[in-house]
C-alpha cells in the first residue's frame, strides 16, 4: 500500500509537442500538431475523436513506429523513465518496446500471425525479451493465458488464430502484450471489432489486470461510451490537433470545446421513456476538414455553430486548471495565463 | 384498433430456415450443416421499422438477405404482401425486387469504385428500363437532393466521398426504384458517431416522407431503440425474444436480452448499475447446443434447458419469448 501511495502521482510517460507529418505528393501535411499529454502510474487515458482525428497516429508515434516513409515524426518527445524514446536506435527502441510499453490492436485476427500457433507466437516473444529455454517459455505461456482467463489454455495454445472467437484473440493479444508486465499499454480500439457481451468481459479484464499491477492505460477509441467505462481522464482529439482535456466527469458534464458537446450530444442512449424516439439527434454538420488543404484558423470553425469572426484565427490550448485545457476561444475568459 | 386488425404486414417470415452446407470432412461422413437461421418468424407491418438486434454471428444478416432472395431459405416461408416467394419463378420475382432494396454495412465495398456517383445511382433504373436518358437523369438529379448530396458530385467517384456520404449514396441507390421495402443492414456500423447521427435522421425522415417499411439489423441497441417500432432479440440463428419497443426495453424477459441491455455502454456519468456479465462466446452454429440454444451462457440454466427446446411463446400480450421460465 505504501508503495503505491508513493508512486501515485508518479509520471509514466510524458508526450510534448509531438509533431507528426506525412509526405503527400511531395507536400508535407501535418497529422499532429503540438500534442501534449502526460500519463501517470495506474491511470487510463481515453483518447476519443472521429476516425482520421490522429489518434492512432498518436500511439504510433509513442512508440517511434510511424510509417517511413512517407511518415516523420517532425518534432517533440516521448519521454519515458527520463529518456526521450524517439532519439533512441532502432535496437534499443526493441528493448522499449514490449518491455515498458505494449500496444494492442483493433482487429485482432489481422495482428496475430495466421500460420503459426498462438503458442508459438507467444513463447517467441516471451524469448524476445527473456532468456529462458523453450519448456519455461512454454509454460509461462500458459500461465499467461491462464491470467486473461482463456479456458483451457492448455488446449487453445496449439491452435490456430482462425481456430479462436474475436473476444479470444484479442485475449491472446492481451496476453502478448503482458509479457513483460509493461508500464504502460496502448489500447488502439480494443473491443472496437468485438460484440458488446465480450466487450464488456475485455474491459473488465484490462481493468482487472490495471488493478494487479498498477500499469498505466491509454485507450483510443471512438465510442464515449467506452470512455465513461474506463478512462480516468480524457483527451479530445479533433485533425491531429488536442482541442480538450480533463478529468473523466468535467469532460462528461462542463465540455467547453463545441466539438466535444457535439460529440457527446450525437451519442445514442438507451433511454426507458419514448421521449426523443425517432426525433432528430443533434448531428454535427459537416464532416472532417481535408488535411491537405487545411484552412488558416480552427480546425473546426467550419463545422461550428458557434463560430465567429475570432475563430479564423488560430486558437491556443488554454489552461484551465491542472490537467485541464481546451483549445478554443470560448475558454479565454476562464484561462489563467 | 380495428384498424389494425385490417392490416396486412407487408412482409411476413413463417419459419424461415437458413442452412449452409460446408465440406465433407471425409467421403463418407455426411457434410456439416451450419444453422445460420434456424426457423425465425416474424411480421413488418406497412410503413414501420422492425429491429432485428444481436451479436455477429447470429444470423440477422443472413434473415435479411433471406427475404430478398439473395441466399436461398432451405424451409419455411416468405410473404411479400401475398406473395410467397420462396415458390415463385426468377421472371416473377423481377418486378418485386424493384420494391425491395437493401442498404449494406461497408459504403467503400457496396460501392463500385470504377463507376461515378451518378451512374452508381441510375443503374438500378437502367437494369428495369425505366424511363428514357433524360428522365433517368431528373430523377438521380432528384435522388441526390432527397439524402443532401449535391448535384455536382454524380462526375465524382466513390473514393472522393467521405464514409458518410457514400452512405448516403447507397441509399440514393436503394431508394432509386421507389421500394416498398428496405433492409437496413447495420447501416451505421461503420461510420463514425457524429456522421451516424446524420445517417439515422436521413433514415427517419425518408420513411415519413416516402411511407417506407424497414427491416433494420443492427448489434448497436442505441440505434435499434432510436429508430424501430417493434425488436426481435436474436441468439444463434433464432428470435428469442419480440416485443414493440418500450416493452422491450422497459421489461426484458429473455435472460440474454437482460444481458445485452446491460452491456451497453453509456456515456452519462449516471449511477452505474450492477452488469450482468455472460461468460464466454457464442456457440459454434454447426454443433449448437441440445434445448435451449442459450443455456451455456444462461445464468439460470436448469436440467430442463438441456432437453428440452423453449419455443417462442406469447407471455404477455405482443411480448413473445423463448424461455421455460419466469412465465
Amino acid at each position: 500500500m505504501k508503495e503505491m501511495l508513493k508512486y501515485q502521482g508518479d509520471k509514466v510517460l510524458l508526450a510534448r509537442n509531438l509533431n507528426v507529418q506525412f509526405d503527400v505528393k511531395g507536400q508535407p501535411v501535418d497529422i499532429l500538431s503540438d500534442v501534449n499529454f502526460e500519463l501517470e502510474r495506474g491511470e487510463t487515458l481515453g483518447v476519443v475523436g472521429e476516425s482520421g482525428c490522429g489518434k492512432s497516429m498518436t500511439a504510433l508515434a509513442l512508440l517511434n513506429m510511424v510509417p517511413s516513409p512517407p511518415g516523420r515524426i517532425s518534432a517533440g518527445e516521448v519521454i519515458l523513465n527520463s529518456e526521450n524514446l524517439l532519439s533512441l536506435s532502432k535496437k534499443e527502441m526493441k528493448r522499449v518496446r514490449g518491455k515498458e510499453i505494449s500496444m494492442i490492436f483493433q482487429e485482432p485476427m489481422t495482428s496475430l500471425n495466421p500460420v503459426f500457433t498462438v503458442g508459438n507466437q507467444l513463447i517467441e516473444t516471451i524469448r524476445e525479451h527473456k532468456k529462458i529455454s523453450k519448456d519455461d517459455a512454454l509454460s509461462e505461456a500458459i500461465e499467461l493465458l491462464k491470467s486473461v482467463q482463456i479456458p483451457a489454455p492448455e488446449q487453445r495454445i496449439k491452435e490456430y488464430p482462425h481456430q479462436l472467437s474475436g473476444g479470444m484473440r484479442q485475449r491472446v493479444m492481451i496476453a502478448m502484450a503482458l509479457v513483460c508486465d509493461p508500464k504502460v499499454l496502448i489500447a488502439d480500439e480494443p473491443t472496437t471489432a468485438l460484440d458488446v457481451t465480450v466487450q464488456a468481459q475485455i474491459f473488465d479484464l484490462l481493468k482487472e489486470i490495471q488493478n494487479r499491477n498498477q500499469m498505466s492505460i491509454i485507450l483510443i477509441t471512438h465510442d464515449f461510451g467506452a470512455i465513461n467505462e474506463m478512462a480516468d481522464r480524457v483527451i479530445v482529439m479533433y485533425a491531429g490537433y488536442k482541442i480538450e482535456e480533463g478529468p473523466l466527469n468535467e469532460i462528461q458534464t462542463k465540455a467547453i470545446h463545441p466539438y466535444t458537446q457535439g460529440l457527446l450530444k450525437s451519442m445514442l442512449e438507451i433511454k426507458p421513456d419514448s421521449k426523443g424516439f425517432r426525433a432528430p439527434l443533434p448531428e454535427i454538420p459537416g464532416s472532417v476538414p481535408d488535411l491537405l488543404n487545411r484552412q488558416p484558423g480552427c480546425p473546426f470553425g467550419p463545422r461550428c455553430a458557434l463560430a465567429t469572426e475570432k475563430c479564423l484565427k488560430m486558437p491556443p490550448s488554454f489552461n484551465l486548471g491542472p490537467k485541464r485545457s481546451v483549445m478554443c476561444w470560448l475558454a479565454e475568459d476562464g484561462a489563467n495565463k | 384498433m380495428n384498424n389494425n386488425l385490417n392490416i396486412k404486414p407487408l412482409v411476413k417470415l413463417d419459419n424461415l430456415k437458413v442452412h449452409f452446407k460446408l465440406k465433407r470432412t471425409s467421403w463418407f461422413s455426411d457434410p456439416q450443416v451450419v444453422h445460420a437461421v434456424d426457423g425465425i418468424s416474424l411480421e413488418i407491418n406497412r410503413g414501420k421499422t422492425l429491429g432485428l438486434v444481436g451479436e455477429s454471428g447470429c444470423g440477422k444478416t443472413t434473415a435479411g438477405r433471406a427475404i430478398l432472395g439473395l441466399v436461398k431459405s432451405n424451409s419455411g416461408e416468405i410473404y411479400f404482401e401475398d406473395k410467397a416467394l420462396t415458390s415463385i419463378s426468377s421472371e416473377e420475382m423481377f418486378p418485386l425486387r424493384k420494391r425491395m432494396q437493401i442498404i449494406f454495412q461497408d459504403p467503400y465495398s457496396a460501392l463500385n469504385p470504377r463507376q461515378t456517383a451518378g451512374d452508381i445511382v441510375s443503374d438500378p433504373l437502367v437494369v428495369h428500363n425505366i424511363g428514357s436518358q433524360k428522365e433517368r437523369q431528373e430523377r438521380v438529379d432528384e435522388l441526390f437532393s432527397m439524402v443532401g448530396l449535391q448535384k455536382n458530385q454524380q462526375v465524382l467517384y466513390p473514393h472522393q466521398f467521405s464514409g458518410g456520404q457514400r452512405q448516403r449514396l447507397c441509399i440514393a441507390r436503394a431508394l432509386a426504384l421507389n421500394p416498398d421495402f428496405i433492409v437496413c443492414d447495420e447501416p451505421v456500423s461503420a461510420l463514425d458517431v457524429a456522421i451516424q447521427a446524420q445517417i439515422l435522421n436521413l433514415l427517419c425522415k425518408l420513411q415519413d416522407d416516402l411511407n417506407l417499411t424497414f427491416l433494420f439489423i443492427s448489434h448497436d441497441l442505441a440505434v435499434i431503440q432510436h429508430v424501430c417500432d417493434e425488436i426481435a432479440v436474436m441468439y444463434l440463428g433464432a428470435v428469442v425474444e419480440k416485443a414493440d419497443r418500450e416493452t422491450l426495453f422497459n421489461n426484458p424477459r429473455h435472460p440474454y436480452t437482460k444481458a445485452l441491455l446491460s452491456a451497453v455502454l453509456t456515456s452519462s456519468s449516471g449511477e452505474k448499475v450492477k452488469r450482468i456479465r455472460l461468460e464466454g462466446d457464442i456457440p459454434n452454429p454447426i454443433n449448437k447446443p441440445s434445448g435451449c440454444r442459450f443455456r451455456t451462457r444462461c445464468a439460470h440454466a436448469k436440467e430442463l434447458c438441456s432437453q428440452k427446446e423453449p419455443i417462442l411463446q406469447e407471455k404477455s400480450p405482443g411480448h413473445w419469448e423463448a424461455c421455460h421460465f419466469q412465465t
